[in-house]
């Protein structure tokens, strides 16, 4: 069990390689060009099961196109708050992507890509968008501002204790350590502790990015939405960057999720240019796979009541703490 | 046999429409199976003066009639510098036996003022608010006597629906029409509308909330005022069967059925067995469309988006169907005054089909315990607060009570149909199962009554004036739309054109239900809530 210690002293040793560098740059541009895919995609997925043609999978990308090109409109009495908080999330969104171990373990940030930095980085860029609904002064601006955070209070925690559960074998919460040490010892993946976290990980994910059964991100209905709610207000290209923020805290969690626990082909310091290639086409590969079921499990769900989504994410809660229980008491057989 | 009258003449005598032979119709008691028609109905004027109407509507309720329809008039001065009259007609209904009792009221033209029922009858209440925002009839004793279809921007002083209304001045500028305010640690109010997100009618909904609970909801709606009655006068009733068609959509058939079953009345026209056999099928296949729709939508509102692509499938087959059954996807065209026309028919089998294909949606709702949980209590409207409200249709049913116009006032008599099912509870999934039951009840109709129909054209031939010498001819239609029940009363001059025609679409009663449901319900639930009462903006707003 010292493997992961010893890969984080190392990389702690040797912060920066060549070839972290240009698997950082890879996977902020791979996240950023395929999130509104992975968005698409879904849809897609969704739309052919329930029998419908779908717009196709690119529509996300059409439909960011259309609001770029569009006339911002910014209501009259908001303040800074409301027009800098896209940017917060989108900065704090590629912040994440670049940290994360999408494409390599080896990212140069990777020093910052401690389990807290991306949990708070997830919560300032939800903080954001709080506050600018909040600061349109509107009543669904509010409303949609308190679900959202009466749901991150439930959620940010629930990352926190599951990825506990994850780091407790590798003996590090560095993101990067975690993956590698997983990628070394297989065993790791296959113990109760980590079926607990991954079960928690998958319900925080849902909600945190507003899927089904927590938010209905197709919804029209004004007085049900949650995270739409909040930018009710947003037009053209703030909202564009809000909606392609949204996609890239999706894409970037699934390809963490991914990585946690199934880690294989993912490019570390000593990888290649072939290696790097690999990183991708094999996070790109999972991330489609588990969004493809992620969108085929959405068409059995209805949205919950939303006194129903305390109870679901208390659930979850508690069984990230069951897995950082499990994990101590449960260690893997290797 | 001529219709008896019980009451004294008004001044609008039901026609004395003479019986065909043999009161079984045509068919002859052989296919006695498949329907025959009914007696008609007995309508009764009694004119009342103001002081006594009180009274009166007393002893009428009492008696278990229940206030389907006012109308007021304002017949133009015969001479000019005359004075023109005030006509106020209160119809009550009862069935079976299907019993209409009109009470007529004159008030002083210049001061029109009569005696507020609602301390007797809610509906009336608004009735009363309804004549005063068009006509200035005062309600005396009234205990709101707010405005209610006028919105903050209508000309002041000034009713459209009398006949010196002229032509509408300009907007005027902003009267004040404040909300009551609800107060208290941490309500906040939430206003949505009447330009909402998703492509639906204008209303504007006021909520007032705790957290996320609604203690109190108002809506206000009548943002689609079209003057629709104002549209029918002085025309001839055939060149305005469009119009009645086109009052609220989705409801093609219902109004249109309620319109014609009115001018018959009033015109003396017997319609044929076939032609109201044809008229039933047109009933139920919209019904038909309508429910699938909205189970579709409930299980959209819900986030189950498979049910609504599903229901949206089987709703297109529907539509087709009906284009090919009348020519007009929502069934226009279909009745027609004095009969209807059918251009072909559904087969057994697509019948079959569709039922299968609606059973089956229902179940995987049902089944679908997320769907089921959101459904299950949201809402609740008490027996209690259905009956005082007046409430009508699917709305009604959901909470207990069995009132249901093709049973109360039939057009056409099937032996142990239609089946009018009830659920108690009066929550969101009462609302669901009632829209599925008929969907199941529709179809056994449509199943008796398509061995007997052949497409073609029934039309009796309608006389182009009413018979007799009175000033005046009236006629009521009363029909069983899929909403639920919906009131026509027509005038005719002696000349046979229209002089006024008054609609009462059930959304009218029903539309008040809504906030009392939500009381205690939560905010994110609204639009499920909202859904499974669905009401007609427009048929609300004429």
């Amino acid at each position: 069990m010292s493997g992961g210690t010893e890969v984080y002293a190392a990389q702690a040793a040797d912060g920066f390689s060549a070839s972290g560098a240009a698997g950082a740059v890879l996977q902020v541009a791979a996240v950023v060009a395929g999130a509104p895919l992975v968005i698409g995609w879904m849809r897609q997925v969704r739309a052919r099961l329930e029998g419908r043609a779908g717009a196709g999978w690119l529509q996300p990308w059409r439909d960011l196109r259309k609001l770029f090109a569009k006339q911002d409109v910014i209501p009259r009495g908001t303040t800074r708050v409301f027009t800098t908080a896209p940017l917060v999330l989108a900065a704090t969104s590629l912040l994440i992507a670049a940290i994360v171990p999408v494409v390599t373990t080896a990212s140069p940030l990777d020093e910052m890509g401690d389990l807290f930095a991306v949990v708070g980085l997830l919560l300032v860029g939800t903080v954001a968008l709080t506050l600018a609904g909040l600061d349109t002064g509107t009543a669904f601006g509010g409303m949609g501002a308190s679900r959202e955070v009466t749901i991150a209070a439930l959620v940010e925690p629930t990352i926190l204790v599951a990825g506990l559960a994850l780091s407790v074998p590798a003996g590090s919460s560095n993101l990067g350590a975690i993956v590698e040490s997983a990628v070394a010892d297989p065993g790791a993946v296959a113990t109760p502790a980590a079926a607990l976290a991954f079960i928690a990980l998958i319900v925080v994910v849902l909600a945190e990015t507003g899927r089904l059964p927590v938010d209905n991100p197709s919804t029209h209905l004004e007085l049900t939405m949650v995270h739409e709610a909040m930018v009710l207000e947003y037009t053209g290209a703030r909202l564009a960057l809000v909606e392609w923020a949204s996609a890239i805290r999706l894409t970037v969690l699934l390809a963490l999720l991914a990585n946690l626990f199934v880690p294989w082909g993912i490019a570390d310091a000593g990888s290649g240019v072939a290696g790097l290639l690999v990183g991708l086409v094999a996070v790109a590969a999972k991330v489609c796979v588990l969004a493809t079921l992620l969108a085929a499990g959405e068409v059995f769900l209805a949205k919950l009541r939303l006194f129903r989504v305390p109870e679901l994410l208390a659930g979850s809660f508690l069984i990230g703490l069951l897995a950082v229980t499990a994990s101590y008491f449960l260690p893997s057989p290797s | 046999m001529t219709i008896s009258h019980l009451g004294m003449d008004a001044g609008c005598p039901a026609p004395a429409a003479t019986l065909p032979a043999t009161a079984a119709g045509p068919a002859g008691a052989a296919d006695a199976a498949a329907g025959s028609v009914p007696v008609p109905a007995v309508r009764t004027a009694i004119p009342t003066a103001p002081g006594d109407l009180h009274g009166e509507v007393a002893a009428l309720l009492a008696k278990g009639y229940r206030l389907a329809l006012v109308a007021a008039h304002h017949d133009a001065p015969a001479t000019a510098g005359g004075r023109g009259q005030i006509r106020l007609v209160y119809l009550f209904v009862s069935g079976l036996p299907d019993t209409r009792v009109e009470l007529h009221v004159e008030l002083d033209p210049d001061d029109p003022a009569v005696p507020s029922l609602a301390d007797l009858s809610f509906p009336a209440s608004r009735f009363e608010r309804e004549m005063h925002d068009l006509y200035a009839v005062r309600p005396v004793g009234h205990p709101l006597a707010r405005r209610l279809l006028r919105h903050r921007h209508w000309p002041h002083r000034w009713y459209p629906m009398r006949a010196d209304a002229g032509p509408p001045p300009p907007f005027g500028p902003a009267e004040p029409f404040p909300f009551v305010t609800v107060e208290g640690p941490g309500v906040y109010e939430i206003p949505v509308g009447p330009v909402h997100a998703g492509l639906i009618e204008p209303g504007h909904f006021r909520f007032w909330v705790v957290g996320e609970t609604i203690l109190k909801m108002k809506a206000r709606l009548w943002y689609l005022h079209r003057g629709a009655e104002k549209l029918f006068e002085g025309q001839p009733p055939a060149a305005k069967l469009p119009l009645a068609e086109r009052i609220s959509g989705d409801t093609a058939v219902g109004h249109a059925l309620a319109y014609c079953l009115a001018v018959e009345e009033a015109l003396g026209v017997e319609v044929g067995l076939t032609a109201r056999r044809a008229r039933a099928l047109l009933l139920e296949l919209e019904r038909l469309h309508n429910h699938v729709s909205d189970i579709g939508l409930l299980c959209n509102d819900v986030g189950h988006g498979v049910l609504h692509a599903h229901a949206g499938r089987l709703r297109e087959r529907l539509l087709r169907l009906n284009a090919r059954i009348t020519g007009h996807r929502l069934l226009r065209g279909g009745v027609q005054l004095g009969g209807a026309r059918l251009a072909s028919l559904p087969t057994a089998d697509e019948l079959a089909s569709i039922a299968a294909d609606a059973a089956d949606i229902v179940t995987l709702a049902l089944r679908n315990g997320m769907v089921r949980d959101r459904l299950t209590g949201t809402a609740v409207l008490t027996r209690q607060a259905a009956l005082d409200l007046g409430t009508l249709g699917y709305v009604a049913r959901a909470s207990g009570l069995p009132y249901d116009a093709r049973v109360a006032h039939p057009f056409l008599n099937l032996p142990g149909l239609p089946r009018v099912p009830t659920h108690p509870d009066g929550d969101v999934l009462g609302r669901f199962l009632i829209r599925a039951d008929e969907i199941d009840a529709s179809i056994e109709m449509l199943r008796v009554l398509l061995p007997t129909l052949a497409p073609g054209e029934y039309l009796a031939p309608l006389p182009p004036e009413p018979a007799g010498t009175a000033d005046r001819a009236c006629g009521v239609g009363i029909v069983e739309g899929w909403r639920g029940t919906i009131t026509h009363r027509v005038e005719l001059t002696s000349d046979g054109a229209l002089s006024r025609v008054k609609i009462v679409d059930p959304s009218f009663f029903n539309w008040p239900a809504l906030p009392v449901a939500l009381a205690n319900t939560i905010v994110p639930d609204f639009p499920l809530a909202n859904k499974s009462f669905n009401q007609s903006y427009a048929g609300n707003d004429l």
